[in-house]
Order: structure tokens, then sequence, then C-alpha cells
């Protein structure tokens, strides 16, 4: 994960398979506070519906998804934070 | 002063119909359920469903579960550990190469770490009694609870009934009465109850929930340790066993044919890694080896993949070569026939 110029985090998910790219989103998200804006650009088209799935039974918002020739980018923000 | 107390249960998810209904049953009784679902990289879910192109994009099940019944999922990815049970498996492998005693144990081990690490109560599956041969019979279902070191703390609602109480029930944080008395290899309980709890949807039982049960994927599996000389795998061997047509036209090569546009797009990834064969001017797979090739080994791979390009009628059909580290070739090569295609080449 890297932080990009516009201040988003962005998760390099290309060529991995689902359910890589959802592991690796869960995985980054654990570690950011709550808002924070994270990118994931992905080429298996699985991540539309898998990503909104697992974002939507933690909490955290999906803000956009399109499609970039062959790519496939998510905007997610992560939802509020609340102790277990 | 408010002495209740939420108890917590994790749901092992395959993306069944069973575990389904076990995490149903316990969330009905007010238990606080989170899933945890496991990959192997040798599961069912994703992976080449995404791949081919004209498969409609696949969802991942367990993720569809969680979604229908509002709980979080948690992924966890086992990969390097997992390796250890595929490969020395204790109480040996069931009819192709999964190991699903050592399996299941395995993952209830991790998910009693879980439960610890995350201050968890129990953890709950949807194993039934005899529903499969070697991991759900009523000897090996006491051996998994304590090899896995769950113990009592493992709680199967599907057929709890059959199994003498364990810590939850003792305890009254769920209510025995209302757990399933199931055993067998039916379904009509199973769908029974689903019709009960309202689920029209859910994805169909399968014969397994990974490729380590299916036939024809660990032929490839035991070809590549075969010819490796040693058993061992890493996480891209065995993500490109599911992608492609393998054929071994001689023992020291072999070809990954991508069948379509999907599976061409998803090998285009690892053309850096390997040496890759495309017809040119023509619609044709790309082509993966592994393996050192001679000269002649290289025209035999070309006039192959040539057989499965548009061109494969043609009198001469350009194949460009691509190596590690050296510039692409172009050979020009004469397409095999249908018959020159050997079926035993075929993994
Ligand atoms: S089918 Fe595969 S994932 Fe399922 S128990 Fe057997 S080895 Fe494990």
């Amino acid at each position: 994960m890297i932080l990009n110029k516009s201040g988003i985090f962005e998760i390099n998910a290309r060529n991995l398979l689902c359910p890589l790219p959802v592991i690796r989103v869960q995985d980054a998200i654990k570690t950011l506070p709550s808002f924070t804006k994270v990118k994931v650009i992905a080429t298996d088209p699985g991540v539309k519906y898998d990503i909104p799935a697992w974002c939507k039974v933690h909490g955290h918002s999906i803000l956009s998804i399109d499609n970039v020739e062959r790519e496939i980018v998510i905007l997610i923000q992560v939802g509020e934070r609340h102790e277990r | 002063m408010n002495n209740y107390k939420q108890y917590k249960a994790i749901s092992l998810i395959s993306g069944g119909l069973d575990s389904m209904l076990a995490t149903k049953l316990i969330l009905d009784q007010g238990i606080h359920v989170e899933g945890i679902n496991f990959f192997t990289g040798f599961c069912v879910e994703g992976h080449t469903h995404a791949i081919r192109k004209h498969d409609k994009p696949k969802r991942n099940n367990a993720l569809w579960v969680a979604e229908q019944l509002n709980i979080k999922l948690h992924i966890i990815d086992i990969v390097e550990e997992y390796k250890n049970i595929v490969l020395n498996p204790q109480y040996g492998y069931g009819a192709h190469l999964n190991p699903c005693l050592d399996c299941k144990i395995f993952m209830i081990k991790k998910a009693k770490e879980w439960i610890k690490e995350n201050n968890f109560d129990f953890i709950i599956t949807g194993e039934v009694i005899g529903q499969r041969p070697k991991s759900q019979r009523k000897e090996t279902m006491p051996l998994v609870a304590t090899a896995s070191q769950a113990h009592d703390l493992l709680l199967r609602p599907l057929c709890a009934k059959l199994l003498p109480p364990t810590l939850p029930e003792r305890q009254a944080w769920v209510d025995r009465e209302k757990l399933g008395n199931i055993s067998g290899r039916g379904r009509k309980p199973q769908i029974n109850m689903a019709e009960q709890f309202g689920i029209k949807e859910y994805a169909q039982p399968a014969g397994g929930c990974c490729f380590l049960t299916d036939e024809k994927y660990t032929a490839k599996l035991q070809d590549l340790w075969d010819t490796q000389g040693k058993r061992h795998y890493e996480l891209d061997d065995i993500l490109l066993l599911k992608v492609g047509r393998h054929l071994r036209p001689k023992p020291n090569f072999k070809m990954i044919i991508g069948r379509e546009e999907g599976e061409n797009n998803y090998l285009e990834g690892y053309k850096k890694q390997f040496t890759y064969l495309r017809v040119l001017e023509y619609v044709g797979p790309l082509v993966l080896i592994e393996g050192e090739l001679s000269a002649e080994d290289l025209y035999l791979a070309a006039r192959i993949t040539a057989r499965f390009s548009g061109g494969k009628t043609a009198s001469c059909v350009k194949v460009q070569v691509g190596r590690k580290e050296s510039d692409p070739l172009e050979l020009e090569v004469k397409p095999f026939s249908a018959d020159d295609i050997k079926q035993e080449w075929y993994i």
C-alpha cells in the first residue's frame, strides 16, 4: 500500500484473483483510521462484487467503481471504528 | 447492575448451505457471530471462475453468505502454513490429493487461535455427522475437536444433539434444544431447514470445497511434483494449474495454453517469468512454457501453438517466441493437424 500524491492510500491488486484483492483490502484497512480513503486497482472483474460485499459487512463505504481500460478502480472510505 | 454478557462465536464459512444454516441457528439465539474463511490457494471460490471471460463474473460465496446473514467475514490467508498440510498429511488423503481430516483440524486450530486473540467465546462449523466419508464421521468429530485443541469450544449446531454437549450448551449460552440432529449424506433436512428460515438462494452443495478433490486438477499437481522431482509448490504454481490446457509433449517441457481471452489476459501477467509463444497474424492463445527447450522442442511447441490458433489450417504460420532476458524470435511453422496432437500429451 502506498500513499499517493492526492493523499489517498493506494492498493495495487493487479493480476490478483479473488479473494486476494479482498484480503489486501482487509489487511490494509485494519491499519487505517476512520474515514481514510483507499483506492484499489485490480484486474479481476470479481472485485466489483467481492469488495463491495466485504465493505458492506464491515461498515466501509464504496465511493466509486470505475473501469479504466482493462483495470477496475474502486474508491473506499473506511467506516467509523468501534472498539470490539 | 446488568450482568448480561453478549457471547461471541466465530463461524467457519465455506459459502455452502451447511455453514450458512449453522450460523443462522446460532445468530437466532442472540449470539454475536462473525465468519471466518480460509484462503488456501486451492479454493474453488473466485479464481478460475473469474479468469474465463465467458463465465459471468463469479461472486465469492463465502462473502455472499456473510452479506445475506449480515455478519462480518474475515478472510485469512493460510497459503504458506497450508503447504505442510497438503504435503505431509498425518491422516492421509481422500480420493485424490485432499487431506480433508488434517485440513479440518488445521482450520479449527486457526479458528481457536483467532477466538483467543479476538476475545470470542466459541467456534461453530456446519459439519454434519456422516456427511463426508473421511472428515465428517462420528469417530472423527471428537478427533477434530481434540487435535485442533478446540475441545468443547467447538459446537456443530446442525448435529449438536447427536454429540456430547459442548461448553456453550452446558453453560446455557445456547439452548441445545434449539440445535439440530442432522446426520448422513442426504440434503433434505438442510433444504427443509433453509425453507423454514426463508433462505431461498444458496450455493449448491459441492463434493468438496477445493480443487484438491478434483481428479483432473490433482493429476496436474502430481505431474508438477513428478517433473520437479520433489513435492513442493508455490502459490503461482497452483494457480496456474487452474488455467488453460496443460500439455506435456516431451518430458522436459510443459505448455500452458490459454483457452480464451480471459485466460490469455491472465497468463500475460506471467510472461516475464516464462518462455512464451503466440501466433502472429491470427487470433490464438498465449502459451507459457515450463521447462527448458532445445531448438527442436521450440519448433514442436510452435507447431502445437499454431494448431490452437485461427491459423490452424494455414500452410504456414508465424509464431513469436519471447524468452527471458533476450529479444523475441519469430518462427514460421506448419500447424499440426488435430491427429498430430497426441491424447497422452494432455495432463
Ligand atoms: S475439500 Fe479441501 S478445503 Fe475442504 S476439507 Fe477437504 S482439503 Fe479441506
